[in-house]
């Protein structure tokens, strides 16, 4: 649906260039939701900005819809934009007009007859929730609301893909779900191709079903959101993925587990970082270690979390037991598709 | 009491003010209009051409913007004459207040223009980027977007020209313009009648209030933020 194809972007700015996009290449499928994640600066806001030649690359195409935007004249783009809606951080959405005005002006830009835009708005605003705001300006709704009308205004030209520029970040956590659960039902139920940048991981958990990470104007990894998450590759993507699941242990949990360690006369113990991903949640699986293996459990620290649908998270463990025995329990655990980190406890020690 | 205000000011006198009252609503009534519809396509222009802008231009945006300066850095009295020729091209006469319409409109555009430049400004560029995502022409951006989202300052801008204008009318006497500073000048200054130059601020106080009054009560209808 969205081909990106080696785009290099250099802004020349007060400060000298800044060579934001630097051989990017991306492939998004239609009527999936794919993530772009990235920390401020690492050129994901260029990156959304290309798709719809808000940007101009420097170099590379833009195929969106099978149709060459970079080959375009400016008449072509102009229809070409008609099929893509954006959605802005900052909603941007017109304060001289009232809610319906603001989602009848891409009608009006496309030259609909009044009944037409009509006709059309006012179910756009019963599917996001604003059907009686209609008459209210833009002053007089919540942040949350306005992220609605901005929603319904990206749709009114009926777009085969929906952009979203950060659409969540200047949202309360409560308002961003419901946010977020609006761009799925309208992926769901329209069928639209979603491309969502963000700098949450909350985001890309919640809704994204591939996911591609940026740092420095590049794509360092991209995948399958639950694959991503289980097992990240890259040095950018663990370090944003500690904000969902920690991908060490947290100082004070550290420390009991020295302490646990520390004491005397006991079976040696290994801790084991525990990454279930997938459908390994619905085993007792940990009921198996202690009664198939006779492995003593004490969890240290954790999180489960769901991630697109599927059970997600992370267990430290502390296991006791003979040599064999552990590693067994292991081998049982990697078999039912758990992925299994050993800490040697003496790095724990001296950590 | 009313005996010495009708001895300062009889009916001959009073009838004078009415028609200098006139003469200054229609110098700066048709100033203000004819400058607002030369200044506001100025100030877009100077927008659009602006760094930045949707039709970024550096040549045309200097030119324009340049003359634009010259015009308001030259002293109205000095404006007022160094036209006269071009005045009496357009009116036919270089005296009346039909001929002091026109350096008053010549004063006026570049002052709005700037006025409206500044307004349209203040418009978030997050909406004009809106407004390019949905595949808007330059016309529709500025007639859909910009000028609607800028309309409660350039009304502020407006009411300020207007003002100014009130201002600069006083001058257009040195050209037979008659308005109200006129008559305080003749009357009030060279006929050393201070009551006659009194009730000339006095008025004038109360019709710039009045302006000023009704172009906020617009700016307030007009905006929604």
């Amino acid at each position: 649906m969205i081909q990106l194809d080696g785009i290099h972007h250099t802004y020349r700015g007060g400060n000298g260039p800044v060579h934001a996009l630097r051989g990017v290449d991306l492939r998004v499928q239609r009527g999936e939701v794919f993530g772009v994640i990235g920390r401020s600066g690492a050129g994901k806001s260029s990156l959304v900005r290309t798709i719809n030649l808000l940007n101009r690359p420097d170099q590379g195409r833009v195929w969106v819809d099978g149709q060459d935007l970079t080959a375009l004249n400016a008449a072509g783009l102009r229809r070409a934009r008609h099929g893509i809606g954006m959605v802005f951080q900052h909603f941007n959405l017109l304060s001289s007009r009232t809610v319906f005005d603001n989602v009848a002006l891409p009608l009006e830009l496309a030259g609909l007859s009044r009944r037409e835009i009509r006709e059309r708005v006012q179910p756009l605003l019963e599917l996001v929730g604003l059907g009686a705001l209609g008459e209210r300006y833009p002053a007089q709704i919540s942040g949350g609301q306005k992220q609605r009308v901005g929603i319904a205004r990206a749709l009114a030209s009926r777009p085969q893909v929906l952009l979203s520029d950060e659409a969540t970040s200047a949202l309360d956590p409560e308002t961003t779900r419901s946010i977020l659960a609006l761009l799925q039902q309208i992926n769901r139920e329209l069928g639209l191709t979603v491309v969502l940048i963000t700098h949450q991981m909350q985001v890309i958990k919640q809704v994204a079903h591939r996911v591609a990470v940026m740092d420095a104007g590049q794509i360092v990894e991209q995948g399958e959101t639950l694959q991503v998450f289980s097992a990240p590759q890259h040095e950018t993507t663990r370090s944003l993925l500690d904000d969902v699941v920690p991908q060490e242990l947290p100082a004070p949990v550290l420390e009991r587990v020295r302490a646990l360690l520390g004491r005397p006369g006991q079976a040696p113990a290994s801790l084991l970082r525990l990454v279930f991903a997938g459908s390994s949640g619905e085993q007792p699986l940990l009921a198996d270690l202690v009664r198939r293996f006779g492995v003593d459990l004490n969890i240290v620290h954790g999180q489960i979390d769901e991630v697109q649908g599927h059970p997600f998270g992370t267990l430290a463990v502390l296991a006791r037991g003979a040599h064999e025995q552990v590693q067994a329990a292991i081998g049982h655990l990697r078999g039912a598709g758990v992925l299994v980190q050993e800490l040697p406890s003496t790095e724990v020690a001296h950590a | 009491m009313l005996d010495q205000l009708s001895a300062w000011f009889p009916p001959a006198l009073i009838d004078l003010f009415i028609t200098s009252f006139w003469e200054t609503l229609v110098m700066v009534g048709i100033s203000g209009a004819l400058g607002a519809l030369i200044g506001i396509p100025l100030g877009v222009s100077l927008r659009l051409t602006d760094r930045g802008g949707v039709l970024e231009s550096a040549a045309f945006n200097r030119t324009v913007g340049g003359l634009v300066n010259a015009v308001r850095s030259t002293p109205f009295i000095i404006l007022l004459v160094a036209i006269i020729p071009f005045t009496r091209l357009l009116t036919g006469s270089s005296i009346g207040t039909a001929a002091a319409v026109v350096p008053l409109t010549l004063a006026a555009a570049p002052f709005v223009a700037r006025l409206v430049e500044a307004s349209l400004r203040e418009v978030d560029s997050g909406l004009i980027e809106a407004a390019q995502a949905m595949g808007a022409t330059v016309p529709q951006i500025v007639f859909k977007v910009l000028l609607p989202e800028a309309v409660p300052g350039i009304v502020a801008g407006l009411t300020i020209t207007l003002v100014s204008l009130t201002g600069y009318s006083a001058m257009a006497g040195a050209i037979g313009g008659g308005g109200l500073g006129d008559l305080g000048i003749r009357y009030g200054y060279q006929r050393f009648l201070p009551e006659v130059m009194l009730a000339v601020v006095l008025l004038l106080i109360v019709f710039v209030q009045a302006v000023q009054s009704l172009g906020d009560w617009f700016v307030r209808r007009l905006s929604h933020k």
